[in-house]
């Protein structure tokens, strides 16, 4: 293939973002990807699995980024975010920082010998969300890519301390190593793609779902890691207050969206069927399981969704109710009590376990991007269109371009629509300034 | 076949520990080498490092290896790079081959090593067995005739046209109307802001026809299509007039058609009962009759009650028309210049305020917006209630408008499938006869007009298309992606992508994303300029074969037909080797490029063979 000399750089490693640098890559452009993380995959990677179909979500992605990462034309740049972004469409500046990971990944195999031996143990392993530990040398995740171990800086004893050394004396492939420095890189683009996805709303402050108070009291992206079989209990659905299989779950939909007391009134548009998968695929894992989900409106809206909804009744014997849900204290045995409303009469009744189906809300550092970037974000900090009705893929500044949920609540297939979609109009700047020149 | 004799390697990846931790490496180097044919076998610490890539690059010039083998991690991740090596040394990169014995051993067998062990023999026994069989393959590179075809020309249509065209290749754009935007046409206002839906359109329909890259077919069809990706012929038929065109890639986006309810809610038995396009068609042209209350029924012919799926936009289009009845129902029934004094002050956003609306009980909206329905639009001339299930207010814009609305006193009255509204006309009087969830009991209303909110339906020549391009369509009779996931715009076969709402209901705003998605899909190949599949495709052997047909229809891919002998003939550049047809052939006619009957064969012999010693 020709080799474009114009490059694009794409800002987020999730679907949309991996989505956006195959296609142009394909069309023979240099895409630079940049994540903050140590790995691509973003929030897919961390699902079990995807509604409506029940396909493995890492099953499905990881092929793509694997080809992400070994595509010729995409360099991927992991541990890295963009400093600034100068020029405009057609010819931009972009600067990078990309952190110290402190293991060559050039000479990293992810043979995993380092991360038995590190005596640093026990830090919170935040992509499980927090529901198992790690050590100060580690894995993003199993199947993290580029498969490449990190060396947390703020735990390290050799880095903090200069003592230690264990992970360099072990690794028979040289590629620990203690001086690596940020590096600040400057990169030449004709447009810019914005895929920075979301972050989970924190349901802790809330005083309404009693969560970190009632230890069965989980969000759903911690039920998501619980129900993996990659995950902290290899996917058997234990409580967390005494490790005993749940015989009776609820479901609390809108937890802080549709709300104007968190500053989420709007809707998150995935959690009803996200709840309805969980609950599913929670009786394939305990025959017998009694599932209630609690809902405002079933929004069931996309292709095969309603459907699904439906099996799930059918087949799965998920009993829905529509009403309000709140958790107002627990038993003695731990079970949260959950009050909600049946035809205007208030009713408690306790579950072994709740998942709060938590909003998805902007990403914390949509601001400072935004700011780096030079475009507007919406009233919720989401990135704002130029036009919501026509120029849905185009930010505030021509030449950047928008994919994902960064943009405003979406699922999965419309993400990486929309990656592709971004990929195409970074392609028309790139086309167009070939054509000028 | 080559009568050359066989001069195997094998190369085995200790991955670190990763592998050798819970296999015994040494012994299974130890024992590749007894196996026939194999005349060099060695392991690594990391074959995928340097000094790994060098032992192989030169292990095959020094021991004149002319297959190679190697075990180790996922062909997914490492196959182009050994087979990159192979080529690199001169070893033609199909008589490479891989064998997984990381994920299929030490990842599976951690507690087992023993046996892990025997199965990294057993399958590098299978692996050396297919390496023995391999043969060199040569991969077609196929032109791309640089140009596109979209059938459509809606919003999805003219948004992947004019994408492509600024991307630098011509597009032909057939639309069957004789004017440019589809569904949209009937539309009095979108829901963004309410924009007029003509100037929405007006402002992409500009750009199309000013679009040096794009040549429109109005009154316009394509009526036949052959060929495969980079390469189809097409006819283009306008009023009779036939055009042959040859183009690389063809966008599928032929929109939708509203559900027309017969025999649902007295459809047909009133003009003032219709359906939702129809009041759109109304608002436009400003022919609403006068009126004080009107009801929009949500969900009819949808979900379950006749079609399975919900609409996805009915809920939001109701709700946008509900507002702008609630704050300009004077202009919106050309009533404008009749207000009286005392009704100048919007009459809508003063009702009653007999204090605060119900809310749930902590004060925050529950489910349950019956309970609305006791608050009296007092003062107001137009009552406004919609029957609904639930509302699909997904998102930011919809949910803000859905807050709106119950602010505006539109009153929102859920039901269940079980407890169906029932509508009747009395001597030309509309009445709804409907249970209120809430209160238990049973309710009426007259409304001046009865508004059916009805599903998007798939269009009546979606299954010719289907048959034309050999693209499948779902139960539903929408068109099928190839993946619901991860392919959102693609169709199992190259080079044909599809967007819109011909494959399922969609806005404005998500037919522009999915046509611009489409487009960069398709500029693929075109970009590239040729296409260049692997060589992994399906042959037909035509003294064998007896036309029967059966390969052409389990194909996924469309990339077999029937030549002019009658036989099946194979399209290499559209084949993905996937082997459904050499697996249903009933005369043993077809052989597969790179996993031949004779290789697995030998591959489960060797399985099934028992090691000695």
């Amino acid at each position: 293939m020709e080799k474009n000399e114009s490059s694009v750089l794409v800002i987020g490693g999730g679907v949309a973002g991996i989505q956006a640098s195959l296609d142009l890559a394909d069309k023979g452009v240099i895409v630079h990807l940049v994540e903050k993380e140590p790995s691509i995959g973003g929030r897919m990677a961390q699902l079990d699995k995807t509604f409506p179909t029940n396909d493995c979500s890492i099953c499905i992605l990881a092929p793509k980024m694997a080809d992400c990462y070994g595509h010729p034309n995409i360099n991927v740049w992991t541990m890295s975010e963009v400093v600034g972004l100068e020029g405009s469409r057609g010819n931009f500046k972009a600067k990078v920082l990309k952190k110290a990971r402190y293991v060559d990944e050039n000479k990293c195999t992810g043979c995993g010998d380092c991360l038995e031996k590190c005596p640093t143990k026990g830090l919170p392993n935040a992509w499980e969300q927090n529901l198992t530990t790690r050590r100060a040398v580690y894995m993003a995740f199993m199947q993290a890519v580029p498969r490449v171990a990190i060396i947390d800086p703020e735990h390290c004893r050799f880095l903090l301390e200069g003592k230690c050394g264990v992970c360099k004396k072990v690794c028979k492939r040289e590629a620990i190593d203690y001086e690596m420095k940020d590096v600040e890189m400057e990169f030449n683009v004709a447009a810019v793609v914005v895929a920075t996805g979301f972050d989970v709303w924190d349901p802790t402050p809330s005083t309404e779902y009693g969560y970190g108070k009632y230890p069965n009291v989980v969000t759903a992206m911690e039920y998501e890691r619980i129900i993996n079989a990659a995950g902290p209990t290899h996917g058997h659905i234990q409580r967390r207050s005494d490790g005993l299989e749940p015989a009776t779950m609820a479901y609390i939909q809108c937890v802080g969206s549709r709300n104007l007391k968190t500053g989420h009134p709007y809707c998150c548009s995935v959690c009803c069927m996200h709840s309805t998968k969980e609950s599913m695929l929670t009786r394939e894992h305990i025959e017998g399981i009694k599932s209630t989900i609690f809902y405002k409106d079933m929004r069931a809206c996309a292709k095969g969704f309603n459907e699904y909804v439906e099996r799930n009744k059918r087949d799965y014997g998920v009993e829905y109710i529509n009403s309000d849900a709140t958790v107002q204290g627990q038993t003695e045995k731990g079970n949260p009590i959950v009050s909600f409303d049946i035809a205007g009469k208030s009713q408690q009744k306790e579950f072994d376990m709740v998942v709060l189906a938590t909003t998805l809300v902007p990403a914390k550092g949509n601001v400072e991007l935004a700011k780096r970037l030079g475009v507007e974000l919406d009233e919720f900090q989401f990135f704002k269109s130029s036009d919501r009705t026509l120029e849905p893929i185009s930010s505030s500044r021509p030449g950047v371009y928008l994919a994902g949920y960064c943009a405003g609540p979406m699922d999965i297939p419309e993400s990486v629509a929309m990656g592709s979609a971004a990929a195409a109009k970074a392609m028309e700047a790139v086309v167009q300034r070939e054509v000028s020149q | 076949m080559s009568d050359d004799e066989k001069r195997i390697g094998v190369f085995i990846c200790h991955c670190g520990s990763n592998i050798a931790g819970f296999v015994d490496v040494p012994a299974v180097t130890e024992y590749v080498k007894t196996l026939p044919d194999v005349v060099f076998a060695t392991r690594n610490l990391y074959t995928c490092a340097d000094d790994g890539l060098t032992s192989i690059r030169e292990s095959i010039k020094e021991h004149k290896l002319n297959r190679v083998v190697v075990a180790a991690c996922t062909p997914r991740t490492h196959a182009p790079l050994f087979q990159g090596v192979c080529q690199e040394a001169g070893l033609n990169k199909y008589l490479f081959t891989f064998v997984n014995i990381r994920d299929q051993c030490s990842w599976v067998h951690m507690k087992e090593k023993e046996k892990a062990t025997e199965k990294a023999k057993d399958l590098l026994r299978m692996g050396v067995a297919r390496a023995r069989l391999l043969q060199p393959q040569e991969e077609a590179r196929v032109g791309v005739t640089s140009a596109a075809v979209v059938i459509g020309g809606g919003v999805a249509g003219m948004s992947a046209a004019l994408s492509i065209a600024d991307q630098g290749f011509p597009v032909r754009l057939v639309e069957k109307e004789s004017e440019l935007g589809g569904f949209v046409r009937q539309l009095s206002s979108i829901y963004q802001d309410r924009k007029d839906a003509g100037s929405v359109l007006k402002s992409i329909i500009d750009r199309v026809k000013g679009n040096p890259n794009i040549e429109l077919f109005l009154n316009s069809e394509v009526t036949a299509a052959e060929g495969f990706v980079g390469n189809y012929d097409i006819v283009i038929d306008t009023k009779g007039k036939e055009r042959k065109d040859k183009v690389g890639v063809i966008v599928l986006a032929t929109g939708t058609k509203e559900y027309i309810p017969k025999g649902l809610y007295g459809y047909g038995q009133s003009p003032n009962i219709v359906t939702l396009t129809e009041f759109e068609g109304l608002v436009k042209a400003r022919k609403l009759p006068k009126m004080s209350s009107i009801a929009f029924i949500q969900c009819v012919g949808a979900r379950g009650q006749d079609k399975t799926y919900c609409s996805r936009i009915c809920c939001n289009v109701s709700l946008k028309n509900a507002m702008n009845l609630a704050e300009n129902y004077k202009n919106v029934l050309g009533l404008e210049e009749a207000g009286a004094a005392t009704e100048a002050a919007t009459p809508m956003e003063a009702p009653a305020e007999g204090g605060e609306r119900r809310r749930g009980r902590r004060g925050r909206r529950g489910g349950a917006e019956g309970s609305e329905e006791e608050t009296t639009l007092a003062g107001p001339k137009l009552e406004i209630v919609i029957f609904n299930r639930d509302i699909m207010a997904y998102g930011i814009e919809h949910e803000l408008t859905y807050n709106k609305a119950r602010e505006k006193r539109v009153r929102l009255v859920r039901y269940t499938p079980k407890n169906l509204p029932q509508v009747s006309v009395e001597d030309g009087k509309l009445v709804i006869d409907y249970y209120h969830e809430t209160l238990q009991m049973q309710r009426k209303m007259s409304p001046d007009m009865i508004v059916l909110a009805t599903p998007l339906t798939a269009q009546a020549d979606a299954k010719d298309i289907s048959m034309m391009l050999k693209v499948p369509v779902g139960q539903d009779g929408f068109f099928l992606e190839a993946h619901v996931k991860l392919r959102p715009v693609d169709f199992a076969t190259d080079g044909i992508y599809v967007c819109g709402t011909c494959k399922g209901p969609a806005d404005i705003t998500e037919a522009v994303s999915q046509g611009i998605a489409a487009a960069s899909r398709a500029c693929i190949p075109l970009a590239r300029g040729y296409v260049q599949p692997e060589a992994l495709s399906a042959y037909v052997d035509s003294d064998v074969c007896s036309g029967c047909g059966t390969c052409i229809e389990v194909c996924p891919f469309s990339a077999i037909r029937k030549n002019e002998q009658g036989k099946a003939e194979v399209t290499i550049a559209a084949c993905k080797g996937c082997g459904n047809c050499g697996a249903t052939c009933p005369e043993n006619a077809i052989f597969m490029n790179c996993y031949s009957d004779e290789q697995l064969l030998a591959e489960a012999k060797a399985a099934l063979q028992e090691v000695k010693g």
